[in-house]
């Protein structure tokens, strides 16, 4: 990257404490994310993706690591100070509803936003940048008066990016914005989101589990597993020449829908879930599940590396002309269902 | 006819919100047969789920069945008293949901749980549901079951706790079973992992399956024929085959269009523009026709039929012929030709009677 | 693209104002018993008010010449043995009652939300140290502390407002720190933390509005309670000082004359036992209507006893 990254993780890490063990929720994380760029971050429930979101935000504070947002380190920050901050960098949750006071009314709460970094002079003002940025993420203006109840799944997460944008942010924080909404209106919500980037060139981070949304919208992919990068690389890059076996068997799981029937591709399960991150394995902390495991990955954790230009995993195999074919548990071929 | 296991037909049900109604099923139909898997597909709101709970007498709230009948081993479910349908449900039909937590009683070992259905329907004598438990969670993928009997559900992962329910719903070996949005919660290499049980539990006992579900890659990966719901009603009935290569309403052509998986790029997106809302009254003219890009004045003014496209193969709309050519396929070299040995090709034409002698 | 932004125009319907009380309402209107309640509570409110006006007689008044007269057209509800006109001394009860269970409620609501806003909120030591006390609280019977405090400060209206309010308030303090943490790391708070928004702004803005309907209902759960250990306190000779009146003293006298003055009995207990399920019924519906999705398991068991409070004696 030419330019000073806009957002710099470096070695970022955060533990819990549930009922006396310690749950390792993100381990030594680091990316640069280049202002105007996506970061996608993929990882299945458990993976600390979440956790990751909000220790970038530093809406948790982290154990160890730095987050250096516009060239200041956020953990550094008085109360005070990082609440002025807070207009650069905000969060579009998953739970729209959740995210709303159900108390306040759509206008209510984008204004409280605004109120709060002291923008706009009078409360005539601010309703009228209220009422302009609801126009601008697809709703009428009169939805000012609506309760959060009110309003369909997705115009509710349209409030919910009307009120970040409302702030003018360089950095939104996407924790699954998609993953409650329709699959119609889920293209409706991620067109809006590249057209924003596009207009306002916004950096987005965006937290999902579904692949293909991340493909979409990311510059760069970072895959999670157990609260680790498991492989970073550009998004095209990574899902044509997946490296991990995780990221491998993550996207040999997404069932696709096939052109025609003979296109459809066996049901293949994998063995096994993610191990709890409240007991870790050793080593390699996907060798329990890893078709090609060896002794060495249950001993030795496997370092991030660079195995091409802007590539990067963290296995001992990574480089080497690992197979997607490797032996599935379970098979279930289109023949046998012909069968039935 | 004879050889399904459950037919639905011209269902109705209504439900009360304050002064005014909403119609949540509007006159669908659908039927499932032996060893058959059915896909019912659609956005939130379109009575994918309400039809088929609706059926089983789950229905909460002020929710009503007005019409319809549903015909199972003989038996007009929507007719059977409470006490009767209760002895079928968990008996003879067997249901799994989106989320096993609010299924499971948290304070009772999975062991019992699995064990209790056995016993209150007269399955099996205590001695044999015990073993009977062992064997079906072998079956259904859960190692160790007799340490595992005695777990409580907060014990298992999301994942394993589907397995529970799902050991607990085939433990009677119903003929079918209800699956509603069984791997929603589920991380996808999980999902999976359930879906292939489903299947090789289907395999065994040539069960039905009714599968609901949001996720188009879920229903065109394990399902035999897909049903469209909007508003209540059946756009589209379809053999996967046609469902794939030909789908003629442009509801699931809009659908399919928004699916976004790896590899779709954004030029490739169609958004279907607007929303679906809450019928307050019986609809009269096509219910997608608000959202639709090929609405002419004949769709906002009629109610399509619910009509035979080509084996097996029925859609609601006015202007499907102009859907499939827009596609590249004609409708005539459809009709007749090979479909792929599915399954279920009366299945669409108890549909089309159903709906057509109302219409 | 310009079709996400363009033709998404979702008829959003325009609320009417206030829109979730008319649904509350809506939802209270249902329940018939609720209703009744309601109407219940508004005559005694109103009868409260106006009743020292209304009444015949002054409470204190004695007219020795109508002793022990039985419900007639001048004394509906009869005399007792120093001939004070029950009527009005039913009136002045309610009064007094109106008084010390509104007064009461709201003290303690004070003190309980105050407390259990700052604890569940700061968290810590200040957290510990109040739920340390909530725990005292509810390990000691309510009714001794209030005895306690009675035989300390004197038995006139304020001293059994303040016996009565002061140990009410781990009840609320309890309820509102609960709901509190429940909602301190949910995404509501979360999204107001990420926009700047200090902990006093939260406080105010997201959680007291999201608190009030629960509060609102243990309010209503509250006032029975009180006026059942206000009651109470008589019968064991320690509420109002007589001639001060209330009903615990005309029913705690009328226990002794059962058999020969059964009116003295009859109508102070019947109103009485009709005020205290009003308040319950109401407190039901409100419950119904204002925490829709509230479990139904605690509101049954407040229905048939006092629930939160079931140690009441």
């Amino acid at each position: 990257m030419p330019d000073e990254p806009i957002l710099k993780v470096d070695g970022v890490s955060k533990h819990f404490k549930v009922g006396g063990r310690t749950l390792r929720a993100v381990e030594r994380v680091s990316f640069d994310l280049g202002a105007g760029e996506t970061l996608g971050i993929v990882g299945e429930s458990g993976s600390g993706k979440s956790t990751l979101g909000r220790l970038v935000l530093r809406l948790l504070e982290a154990d160890e690591g730095r987050v250096v947002f516009q060239g200041e380190d956020l953990a550094k920050l008085a109360s005070n100070e990082l609440r002025s901050r807070r207009r650069d960098m905000q969060i579009i949750f998953q739970d729209p509803l959740a995210s709303l006071n159900p108390r306040m009314t759509v206008g209510a709460a984008i204004e409280d936003a605004m109120v709060v970094q002291k923008i706009g002079r009078s409360a005539s003002e601010r309703r009228h940048r209220t009422e302009g940025l609801l126009e601008r993420v697809g709703l009428q203006p009169s939805a000012v008066d609506a309760y959060p109840f009110e309003l369909s799944g997705g115009q509710q997460q349209r409030v919910g990016i009307a009120r970040a944008l409302s702030l003018g942010p360089k950095l939104v924080v996407c924790d699954e914005p998609l993953s409650a909404l329709d699959v119609s209106v889920q293209v409706q919500i991620i067109q809006l989101l590249q057209e924003l980037q596009r207009e306002l060139g916004i950096t987005y981070l965006f937290i999902s589990h579904n692949l293909g949304v991340v493909q979409l919208i990311s510059d760069t992919v970072v895959v999670l597993y157990l609260g680790e990068v498991v492989e970073q690389a550009g998004a095209d890059e990574l899902f044509e020449r997946p490296q991990h076996p995780y990221t491998q068997a993550l996207m040999r799981s997404v069932l696709k829908v096939p052109e025609e029937l003979e296109k459809r591709a066996p049901l293949v399960a994998l063995a096994g879930e993610m191990p709890s991150p409240l007991s870790p394995p050793s080593g390699c902390p996907y060798h329990p599940r890893c078709p090609l495991a060896m002794d060495r990955c249950k001993e030795e954790k496997p370092l991030l590396r660079t195995v091409s230009e802007g590539h990067m995993a963290a296995c001992h195999k990574a480089g080497e002309a690992v197979t997607m074919g490797s032996a599935p548990a379970v098979l279930v071929t289109p023949s046998e269902l012909a069968a039935s | 006819m004879a050889d399904e296991l459950l037919s639905v037909e011209d269902l109705h049900v209504e439900f009360e919100r304050g002064d005014s109604k909403v119609y949540a099923v509007n006159g669908a139909s659908f039927s499932v047969g032996p060893g058959e898997t059915l896909g019912i597909v659609g956005e939130s709101g379109s009575g994918k789920s309400v039809s088929v709970l609706s059926v089983m007498g789950l229905l909460r709230g002020s929710g009503q069945v007005t019409g319809g009948t549903a015909m199972f081993m003989g038996k007009d479910l929507l007719k059977l008293r409470r006490r009767q349908l209760e002895d079928i449900r968990g008996r003879d039909i067997g249901m799994i949901f989106q989320d096993p937590m609010s299924s499971l009683n948290p304070t009772m070992r999975i062991g019992d749980q699995i064990m209790e259905g056995m016993l209150s329907h007269q399955y099996t004598s205590r001695k044999g549901a015990f073993n009977r438990t062992l064997q079906l969670l072998d079956e259904v993928g859960i190692p160790e079951g007799k340490a595992r009997f005695r777990s409580y559900p907060h014990e298992f992962s999301g994942g394993m706790r589907q397995r529970v329910m799902i050991a607990m719903a085939v433990a009677c070996e119903p003929q079918l079973l209800i699956a509603d949005e069984p791997t929603t919660a589920l991380d996808v290499t999980v999902q999976t992992q359930i879906l292939v049980l489903l299947r090789q539990l289907q395999l065994k006992g040539r069960m039905g399956i009714i599968l609901i579900t949001h996720d188009f890659g879920v229903a065109t990966n394990v399902c035999d024929r897909i049903i469209v719901m909007y508003a209540g009603k059946v756009m589209e009935s379809a053999p996967l085959v046609d469902f794939l290569a030909r789908p003629a309403h442009p509801y699931t052509v809009g659908l399919k269009g928004s699916v976004i998986e790896v590899g779709t790029k954004a030029h490739q997106l169609r958004a279907i523009p607007g929303m679906a809302t809450a019928l307050t009254e019986p609809p009269r003219a096509c219910p997608f026709a608000e959202r639709c890009q090929l609405a002419a004045d004949r769709c906002l003014e009629e109610l399509p039929p619910l009509r035979p496209l080509g084996l097996g193969h029925y859609v609601a709309c006015h202007r499907a012929e102009e859907v499939l050519a827009a596609a590249g396929t004609t409708v005539g070299a459809q009709v007749g030709g090979p479909v792929g040995g599915q399954v279920g090709g009366q299945v669409g034409g108890q549909v089309a009677q159903g709906v057509t002698a109302r219409a | 693209m310009a079709v996400v932004s363009a033709t998404v125009g979702p008829g959003v319907r325009v609320p009417r104002r206030h829109a979730q009380w008319w649904l509350a309402w809506r939802r209270y209107k249902r329940n018939k018993l609720a209703v009744a309640g309601a109407a219940c509570v508004a005559v005694y409110l109103v009868l409260g008010l106006i009743g020292p006006w209304v009444a015949p007689q002054n409470y204190a008044q004695a007219n020795f010449l109508y002793a022990n007269h039985p419900p007639s057209l001048r004394f509906p509800f009869g005399t007792d043995g120093l001939g004070h006109d029950m009527l009005s001394q039913v009136l002045w009860s309610m009064r007094n009652a109106i008084e010390i269970t509104f007064g009461a409620s709201l003290l303690s609501f004070a003190i309980g939300v105050t407390l259990g806003l700052w604890g569940g909120l700061r968290g810590g030591v200040a957290d510990m140290v109040i739920m340390r006390l909530v725990d005292f609280m509810f390990a000691i019977p309510q009714f001794f502390l209030s005895l306690f405090l009675v035989v300390a400060m004197g038995r006139t209206v304020w001293p059994i407002l303040l016996a009565i309010g002061i140990p009410g308030w781990a009840q609320y303090a309890r309820l509102v720190r609960g709901l509190v943490l429940g909602m301190r790391n949910g995404e509501m708070v979360e999204a107001a933390r990420a926009f700047g928004a200090s902990r006093a702004h939260i406080a105010r803005r997201y959680l007291l509005p999201n608190v009030s309907n629960s509060m609102l209902v243990q309010i209503a759960f509250g006032i029975p309670v009180d006026l059942t250990v206000m009651a109470g306190l008589s019968v064991v000779g320690l509420g109002l000082r007589p001639p001060l009146p209330s009903f615990g003293n005309m029913i705690a006298q009328a226990g002794a004359n059962v058999l020969g003055y059964p009116w003295l009995m009859y109508f102070p207990a019947a109103i009485f036992a009709v005020i205290l399920l009003s308040f319950l019924f109401v407190a039901d519906g409100l419950q119904e209507a204002l925490n829709p999705r509230a479990e139904d398991g605690g509101r049954r068991a407040r229905r048939f006893g006092f629930g939160a409070r079931g140690r009441l004696f």
